[in-house]
């Protein structure tokens, strides 16, 4: 399981940095939040992958999940829920008194060859 | 349990909300409640600064939860001279904002004590994923502060500046979290002591970590390759927000200096000083390519924007040497490069109001009004931000050198900093005898864009501190000196956040590798 999760991670990861690096501002906002899922997933990952324990005291329970990681998980999610729309935000007001969705608000100026169409 | 401790984070956030709810009054309402609020601040950081400075740490865990389990907020030395720099700058800041045109922009008042907030929490957070949480507020705030206005600059410097920090804040969650994985806490105190303990396979997992919140931290501190995204942000911003940005490189610097000397401090074992390596040539290409860019800047808000840089290039400098008498001096220079430089975003902000469509741009143009003042405030800050005796810049420079005595560098730092000194002299001269000096005939008198009677004051009050920085250089020094040595020696740090005596039988053994 820990291979498939961190196979997992990596590849979510590299999506995002592609998207990030893509320089709109629509693949920015995707790209970050796909960085932050695999952020959140690899913190519930360091404390350690324990199926189908639970992370409260209970009588019965033969063993624990570690609860911190999930609580970080939690308040790392509402932060960059909130990010991510205020960067969305800001995005749309930049297409619109801009007319580019450029992140430097104007449209590169082509090279020749196919890097100056991205 | 003192209760001080949380009026820094508490009293902005409530006054915030305050403000938020009742953002329909009238503008003297909400200068008035700022205003308090931030006079409040004040005396709290005052009030924590005489408890901390006998040298005891003081310690609130919230929730009444005793420390490796619960959150705490631990206050010392640094802690405290942070605390009361923030606390300085903010009222002066708040007196320039509140003469007109925090009425013209929305939410000024919350938003900057959202930032105060912000700032304070993360001075006085006791592990690092409050820093984290901390970190978060100002910045959110710093964006809404940055956008004011809406023009297209500051768009594009905003969403610059909110995707890098994103980005940051990620590997700042994969750093904290490694270091979790490894250690099993994440109060600062409590890593110092499990770093220390840290089993030889784990070495190199713990080492990129720590390397890994350098990175970050040299995102907020902007640190040569990563600063790119300041210059704009700084110099397209509304001066008095540019002014309280002075604190926010800060903060980074602040972050480099706590887990420099506690995580990977002198108790770390095989990870002492993971970091001192790398700091050095960092700090002096930093303070290097800051001095040259400001030389050649083509606006006074561009030319203070690359000061901010130099001026983190030499406070971290004096970090990387180490040792108390340059952590010493590290701290004299940041209180000295804070006041001083959001002394020079103001002034340039008059200056530029008064010369018409040119604005600050370093290019000749009309003759502004009250150009004797203005020219006097510009003269003053200039030569002090770049050391001129008997200034705080040359007491701060001057004791950084003295302190590179018998270490390696020597050569090295002395020729880096005297020389960025001569460009950031011949930088601010050359600036202001083309603005001031070059002159065309003034414009036809406006009163709309004559400097008030409150932005005098903000200017004199920021010329004060930097001068009382002078006069009263004996204990201030004596203050740092003692700063520095309580960083270089954490052990009493660490035993007052964890209270030793209270924990026998608290905590079990650590078992390194998880709940299986």
């Amino acid at each position: 399981m820990e291979l498939m999760v961190a196979i997992g991670l990596g590849v979510v990861t590299a999506c995002g940095l592609y998207l990030v690096l893509r320089g709109r501002t629509f693949p920015l906002v995707l790209g970050l939040s796909l960085i932050s899922y695999a952020v959140n997933l690899f913190i519930l990952a360091m404390g350690r992958l324990v199926p189908g324990a639970s992370p409260i005291i209970r009588q019965e329970a033969a063993g624990y999940a570690d609860p911190i990681p999930q609580a970080l998980v939690l308040t790392a999610i509402v932060i960059s829920f909130g990010m991510t729309g205020f960067l969305l935000a800001l995005a749309v007001r930049m297409r619109h008194q801009t007319g580019s969705d450029h992140v430097d608000g104007v449209e590169p100026k082509p090279v020749g060859g196919p890097a100056g169409q991205s | 349990m003192n209760h001080l401790l949380v009026a820094p984070i508490v009293l902005p956030m409530f006054t915030a909300a305050l403000l938020l709810v009742l953002h329909r009054a009238p503008a003297i309402f909400a200068r008035s409640v700022s205003a308090t609020a931030t006079l409040g601040l004040l005396s709290a950081s005052i009030g924590i600064l005489a408890q901390v400075e006998s040298g005891t740490q003081l310690v609130y865990q919230v929730g009444n939860w005793p420390a490796p389990f619960g959150i705490v907020l631990v206050a010392d030395r640094l802690s405290a001279l942070l605390l009361l720099l923030t606390g300085l700058l903010a009222p002066a800041v708040l007196l320039y904002a509140a003469q007109g045109w925090d009425a013209r922009v929305r939410y000024f008042h919350p938003l900057f004590l959202f930032q105060l907030m912000g700032l304070n929490g993360a001075f006085l957070a006791g592990d690092l994923f409050n820093l984290f949480v901390f970190f978060e507020i100002l910045l959110i705030a710093s964006y809404c502060l940055a956008l004011q206005g809406l023009l297209q600059e500051r768009l594009r410097a905003t969403l610059h500046y909110a995707a890098i920090n994103i980005a940051a804040s990620s590997l700042f969650l994969i750093a904290v979290s490694l270091l979790y994985g490894i250690t099993g806490t994440l109060n600062m105190a409590h890593l110092a002591e499990r770093v220390a303990q840290v089993r030889t396979e784990d070495v190199a997992l713990v080492r990129a970590a720590g390397l890994l919140l350098l990175g970050v931290f040299s995102v907020k501190a902007a640190l040569f390759p990563l600063y790119f995204w300041l210059p704009a942000l700084y110099s397209n911003a509304p001066a008095p927000v540019a002014a309280l940005f002075s604190m926010m490189t800060k903060v980074g610097v602040y972050a480099i200096i706590r887990i420099t000397t506690l995580i990977y401090g002198a108790e770390a074992g095989v990870l002492m000083e993971l970091t001192s390596p790398w700091l050095l040539p960092i700090a002096l290409i930093t303070l290097a390519l800051g001095a040259l860019s400001a030389f050649s800047a083509g606006r006074l808000a561009t030319m203070t924007a690359y000061l901010t840089i130099a001026s983190v290039g030499t406070i971290l400098t004096a970090v990387a040497i180490g040792g108390a008498a340059a952590f010493s001096a590290g701290l004299y220079y940041l209180a000295h490069s804070t006041i001083v430089i959001a002394l020079l975003f103001l002034v340039g902000d008059l200056i530029g109001r008064g010369r018409g469509d040119i604005h600050d741009q370093i290019h000749p143009g009309p003759q502004i009004r009250r150009a004797a003042g203005l020219g006097l405030a510009f003269l003053f800050a200039g030569a002090t931000v770049a050391g001129v005796p008997p200034l705080s810049g040359f007491l701060g420079k001057i004791m950084l050198l003295h302190s590179t005595e018998g270490s390696l560098a020597v050569v090295l730092v002395w020729t880096v900093i005297l020389a960025t000194s001569l460009l950031m002299l011949a930088g601010c001269a050359r600036a202001g005898s083309i603005v001031l000096w070059n002159v065309t005939d003034p414009l036809p008198s406006d009163p709309a864009h004559a400097p008030r009677a409150g932005e005098w004051v903000a200017l004199a009050a920021l010329g004060a501190y930097s001068l009382l920085l002078v006069l009263f250089a004996a204990p201030i020094t004596r203050y740092t000196d003692e700063t520095a040595a309580q960083l270089l020696s954490p052990s009493s740090y660490i035993a007052t956040v964890l209270g030793d005596e209270e924990r026998e039988g608290l905590v079990r053994p650590h078992r390194a590798g998880g709940s299986r």
